[in-house]
């Protein structure tokens, strides 16, 4: 790798500091728009926690960034299925993000059932899974028994949507 | 009150035909969660709370108890047969146990992992049923002031004392902290951090937060990871153990039990530690020091005991000061709360029947895990070959269903996927995920204490002061914070900062 990519690479923790920051700016500026008389009964008010709290993650942002350019970095997290010899694979984590989102997009118009399976097999054909058939067999069949599952074993109605009379 | 009739009556509800049903389908879904990796107790516990939301809160938590004591079952089989721990507390376990088997010794290492796991949770729950209510009765005598500081405590020695880095601890409790703040304020009604949003209004849920930051974000990080090559399974028989490998682990067993609970009871203890000094404590003793690092039984034994009593140390705060310091205690904690039971000193005396059963089914629990899952080890083994396409996206599924269940608003599993994304972006950049977790529940609690407390004293910041147990608790605070101070005054300090870097020096230790 070039020296300017992983000089980039090196920073992109920065990133988490300046979302700390932003994080912390808006909590102050938030609780800054709470309007409320002082009273007896409550002398902190709602506004005294959210001020500390944006001024911890303030702090912490300055100091993040500080130990970045210094040189600091997170430990990068580990695991059983994970190997970190390679560098991110986004071609697996955006096609799995967007079978989620497809999911979040259908699963009230077009029912759980259908959103459900779209985003298992969406999911198992990102991760690299190329039995197209039998993946989607186990997509409906696991949409539909969960469906049955929460309706009758515990009362609870997922969305029917596009499907609602022949569930 | 008394322990022992008490907790008979627990064994009586625990021992119904239902409600040891579910304690048997805790103790094989812990351990099933517990062998597989990216799923751990805490996630499988939130992901239960909508669907036990229809349950009796009594046989809701016999399962979770089951989750609890299998999850750390699972996760030794884990570290054993495959050498990546799952859990940090596994992490020594695999030292020593994944050498014995290598060794051809698996069927032992599992067996004294086994029956370790079953005295020390034993003899932990024991300790737990005695000294809870004694800490309940010392607890109750406590204000608004000294449970402040409690708190404090609790969050401060969880971020500043566990993981790598105390700033990125810091930085992750902050964020906790700040999603624990939306939502209207109890006291004065003010929303805050809605953003005009009234689906925000009654606050993020904790099941939808817990699910995002455990399954969502680890679905997406071990997918941008994805491991090409299969791991190696070592396969194992049914285990089982000769009379020298009974003569070698009794002494470990005790001696891990004796490290793990108090460390467990401790606001911060965690089972990291205990494990470790397990871990060098039998090096030490051994009269095989040949063996270590070789794979001796003695390493497998003390380190799982110590987990496993660590464990149910944990739950001595969390039952009797409603204080939770691992992940799975926090979102069983968050389980009290959706049933509208008042965790805390109270628990005992409003809720004696459901705390004195869940305590009986700790021990049945343990009992089942030696029943069943010594035979079915290899069972577990094969758990291990599942295919993980199917694995990753079954997470995200159940994930996705749990969270969705909860309020059946798809707006949720937006929060979902945002929050999934911080979890992936933690784990990337080595933000510790738990002080996130205990901000989010324990955040609120502290907002509330401290309004309790400046009431008391209109306002008075002296108020917060004015329990002697506040003081040596703020004392303890402040010797944690201002240690590393100390440590780098001690030590020469390290040469001054240079301005700048040039842009390549992060990535000169990051790319080895």
């Amino acid at each position: 790798m070039s020296s300017i990519a992983t000089g980039l690479k090196g920073r992109a923790e920065l990133g988490v500091a300046l979302l700390l920051g932003a994080v912390g700016v808006l909590v102050f500026l938030d609780a800054n728009g709470l309007v409320t008389p002082y009273s007896q009964s409550d002398p902190v008010g709602p506004k005294t926690v959210p001020f500390i709290v944006s001024g911890l993650l303030i702090i912490c942002a300055i100091l993040l960034a500080i130990n970045v350019l210094r040189g600091g970095k997170g430990e990068v997290e580990g695991g059983e299925d994970v190997d970190l010899a390679h560098p991110a694979d986004w071609k697996t984590v955006l096609p799995l993000a967007g079978a989620f989102i497809l999911n979040i997009l259908l699963i009230d118009w077009a029912g759980w059932v259908i959103s459900g399976t779209v985003l298992f097999w969406g999911s198992v054909l990102a991760l690299g899974s190329r039995h197209y058939i039998r993946d989607g067999l186990i997509s409906v069949a696991l949409a539909l028994l969960t469906f049955y599952g929460f309706y009758l074993g515990l009362g609870i109605a997922l969305p029917a949507g596009l499907l609602e009379g022949i569930l | 009150m008394d322990v022992w009739s008490s907790l008979m009556d627990g064994f009586a509800t625990a021992l119904t035909p239902m409600n040891l049903l579910f304690a048997v389908i805790g103790v094989l879904l812990g351990t099933a969660v517990g062998v597989l990796p990216g799923l751990g107790p805490a996630m499988t516990v939130a992901l239960l709370l909508p669907v036990t939301a229809a349950l009796e809160p009594t046989s809701a938590f016999i399962m979770f108890a089951g989750i609890y004591y299998g999850g750390m079952f699972g996760g030794s089989t884990t570290s054993i047969l495959l050498n990546t721990p799952g859990e940090s507390s596994s992490v020594v376990t695999a030292i020593e146990g994944n050498k014995m088997a290598k060794a051809g010794r698996a069927a032992q290492a599992l067996a004294t992992a086994a029956i370790g796991s079953f005295i020390a949770g034993t003899i932990g729950t024991a300790l737990l049923a005695v000294f809870a209510p004694l800490v309940v009765q010392f607890a109750v005598s406590l204000g608004a002031p000294s449970y402040f500081a409690i708190m404090i405590l609790a969050l401060l020695a969880v971020t500043a004392v566990l993981g790598s880095s105390r700033l990125r601890g810091f930085a992750s409790l902050a964020l906790g902290l700040a999603i624990g703040l939306v939502g209207i304020d109890s006291v004065t009604g003010q929303r805050r951090l809605t953003f005009g949003q009234p689906l925000l209004v009654d606050g993020l849920d904790i099941v939808v937060v817990a699910v995002a930051i455990f399954a969502v974000g680890e679905a997406l990080w071990v997918a941008a990871h994805l491991r090409r090559t299969p791991l190696h399974v070592i396969p194992v028989g049914r285990p089982w153990m000769g009379k020298k490998d009974w003569a070698r682990s009794w002494k470990p067993w005790l001696r891990g039990t004796a490290f793990g609970f108090p460390f467990g009871a401790l606001p911060a203890g965690g089972a990291e530690i205990p494990t470790f000094l397990s871990y060098v404590t039998e090096k030490r003793l051994t009269k095989h020091p040949e063996e270590f690092g070789k794979g001796a039984i003695e390493g497998v034994a003390g380190p799982e005991a110590a987990n496993n009593a660590a464990a149910a140390g944990t739950l001595t705060p969390m039952l009797a000061l409603g204080l939770p310091t691992n992940a799975t205690a926090a979102v069983m904690l968050a389980a009290f709360t959706s049933y509208g039971i008042q965790p805390g000193p109270q628990l005992f005396s409003s809720q004696g029947p459901l705390v004195w059963a869940l305590i009986a089914s700790l021990f049945i629990g343990n009992f089942l895990l030696l029943l069943i899952n010594l035979p079915l080890a290899p069972v577990w083994a094969k758990l291990l070959q599942l295919p993980r396409p199917y694995l990753y996206a079954g997470i995200l599924f159940f994930a996705t269903l749990g969270a969705y269940s909860v309020n059946l608003q798809a707006f949720d599993l937006v929060i979902l996927l945002v929050l999934g994304a911080l979890g992936f972006m933690m784990r990337r950049f080595g933000l510790p995920v738990l002080p996130l977790i205990l901000g989010v529940i324990l955040g609120p609690r502290i907002e509330g204490q401290l309004r309790k407390t400046l009431q008391l004293s209109a306002g008075d910041p002296a108020g917060l002061f004015s329990e002697p147990v506040a003081i040596v608790v703020y004392i303890i605070v402040a010797i944690i914070l201002v240690w590393p101070l100390i440590f780098k005054l001690i030590r020469p300090n390290r040469p001054a900062k240079t301005p700048l870097l040039p842009a390549n020096s992060g990535a000169a230790d990051y790319s080895d």
